[in-house]
């Protein structure tokens, strides 16, 4: 494209979207499940539904959250505004998964012996990467307000790159989740590689790369 | 003083018979076309006397049974069986039963209904760790053999299921996680035993298209998967026959697939399952899975000095 430098310029900016209809619209999904499960409406087998649902929003958060430096790098839109709501959301349906899979399908709170429930979680590399990811995840949402970012200065950045091993993590544990890779898991697996990929070019050879939507 | 008097139906009230018959007709019809009442309604009822087998645990409800299936002909999803398999045709059907036999013969449905129907309700444990309760109604896979007389040398069944693309989305388009026809085998005494049958029905009425209709597979100490549904052929032989989920990742399905709660699925556990259709998620039942899913005393001695961990 040959847009003229001062749009481009424009198209650079962050954009002036307000920020909290998407946590609001976010949160909808989980909350609507948790509706649908409770009054037996979830089908069948409800809470695998409910976990599944879960862990697939904060999939989908994942990749929104990972696509909006590439997006910028290569279109110029820049919902850097939007980035934390993102990575929070992705945070809290992880959270709400892990819950869901602890008090729901284990009934942790109902478990007389606890004890051949976590010898089991230990021998499972698919349980164990999906908690990996969650427990990467939380010092990532504990330091995500402006006062931690101000705190912790060239740290944060350093910190927050713990999101590409939480995707990898992450990444694996839905490949080893179903017994066989549907269309929609595909998809998002192959989005979080190639967001990942993304990140191994380095940031000079980045902005050459797409210098016309960039710095134009 | 009152006197009763009979209502007086003038002739021209009368419906003439030709109308109120055709009004049964057209009932009829609309039954068999599937127009009245939702997914089941081709399901017609199919009586049978109790077969003795119950394991007196609450029947999971035919709704759970009926929408909660792994038919991959069908698409991958659990709900996609109920939802995509509308035009699957189950009537007229063959039954192709041949190989190592004396006497090869197809079977059309009456003829397999013919075999002695029984009701029986078995666990039904899915290699996902999910079970539920079914009320089957089938037949011993054993008096079908008898008709066709299994050669000595004969020494496992192989069971296959029916390829339709045009009838089966699951079979059509890029994404196809199986290779098709899905297929399944049982050693011969494992398919003589008398708990193994043959299912044309569920819940006193025939097979529901998702559930594999017109005629699957039930062994009910074996994880579901072996229980190929929709079955066209059946083949006698003297080698292991292939099985579907065994060709794709034979490290996590075995050909014999037993239930046991000692031998762990590679990525998740099988000591225990959760119980399907108890409930929303205040009710989930989760409990131990049973070592052949409860029927250890009948058919253990079947696998006496085998290693079921190798042969899993």
């Amino acid at each position: 494209m040959t847009a003229p430098s001062p749009r481009a310029a424009a198209a650079q900016r962050p954009r002036r979207l307000p920020v909290w209809p998407l946590y609001l619209v976010g949160l909808t999904p989980a909350l609507w499940g948790f509706y649908l499960g409770a009054t037996n409406q979830l089908g069948a087998d409800p809470v695998k539904s409910f976990e599944h649902m879960l862990g697939l929003w904060a999939v989908r958060f994942l990749i929104l959250t990972l696509a909006v430096t590439p997006l910028r790098e290569t279109t110029g839109i820049n919902l850097i505004r939007w980035r934390r709501a993102l990575g929070l959301l992705c945070f809290w349906f992880a959270l709400f998964h892990f819950t869901a899979y602890l008090l729901l399908d284990l009934r942790a709170l109902q478990l007389q012996d606890a004890g051949p429930i976590l010898a089991d979680i230990a021998k499972r590399p698919f349980l164990l990467l999906g908690f990996a990811a969650f427990v990467m995840l939380v010092p990532l949402a504990v330091t995500s307000g402006s006062w931690a970012i101000r705190r912790l200065g060239s740290g944060w950045g350093k910190l927050h790159r713990l999101i590409y091993p939480a995707a990898v993590c992450g990444a694996i544990h839905l490949l080893l989740a179903a017994k066989t890779l549907r269309l929609e898991e595909a998809v998002y697996l192959l989005a979080l590689i190639l967001l990942l990929l993304w990140r191994l070019i380095p940031r000079a050879r980045r902005r050459t790369l797409f210098a016309r939507a960039g710095k134009a | 003083m009152a006197v009763y008097r009979p209502p007086v139906l003038p002739p021209s009230e009368i419906t003439p018979q030709e109308i109120w018959l055709d009004r049964r007709r057209l009932l009829a019809g609309a039954l068999a076309a599937g127009l009245l009442g939702s997914g089941q309604a081709r399901a017609a009822p199919l009586e049978a006397a109790k077969g003795g087998y119950d394991p007196g645990e609450p029947l999971t409800p035919q709704k759970d049974v009926t929408s909660y299936n792994n038919f991959y002909e069908f698409g991958s999803g659990k709900s996609d069986p109920a939802r995509n398999s509308g035009p699957f045709r189950p009537e007229p059907w063959t039954l192709e039963v041949g190989g190592l036999v004396a006497k090869p013969r197809t079977f059309d449905l009456d003829a397999l209904r013919g075999l002695g129907l029984e009701e029986r309700v078995y666990r039904m444990r899915c290699v996902e760790a999910w079970s539920m309760v079914i009320p089957w109604v089938g037949f011993s896979i054993s008096a079908l053999l008898d008709q066709v007389e299994p050669l000595a040398s004969a020494k496992y069944v192989a069971f296959e299921t029916v390829v339709r693309p045009e009838e089966m989305s699951g079979q059509r388009g890029a994404f196809q996680p199986l290779d098709w026809p899905y297929v399944e085998g049982l050693r011969l005494d494992e398919a003589r035993h008398p708990l193994a049958i043959l299912a044309l029905g569920l819940y006193g009425e025939t097979l529901p298209n998702q559930n594999g209709a017109p005629v699957r597979l039930v062994v009910p100490w074996k994880y579901g998967f072996k229980g190929a549904k929709s079955l066209v052929k059946i083949t006698l032989t003297e080698e292991e026959p292939p099985s579907t989920w065994n060709i794709l990742a034979p490290h996590e399905y075995g050909f014999y697939a037993n239930v046991n709660p000692e031998v762990d699925h590679p990525r998740w556990s099988q000591a225990s399952e959760r119980r399907i259709g108890a409930g929303g998620f205040f009710g989930s039942d989760r409990r131990p899975t049973l070592s052949f899913n409860g029927y250890a005393g009948e058919v253990a001695s079947l696998y006496a000095g085998m290693d079921l961990r190798a042969k899993y």
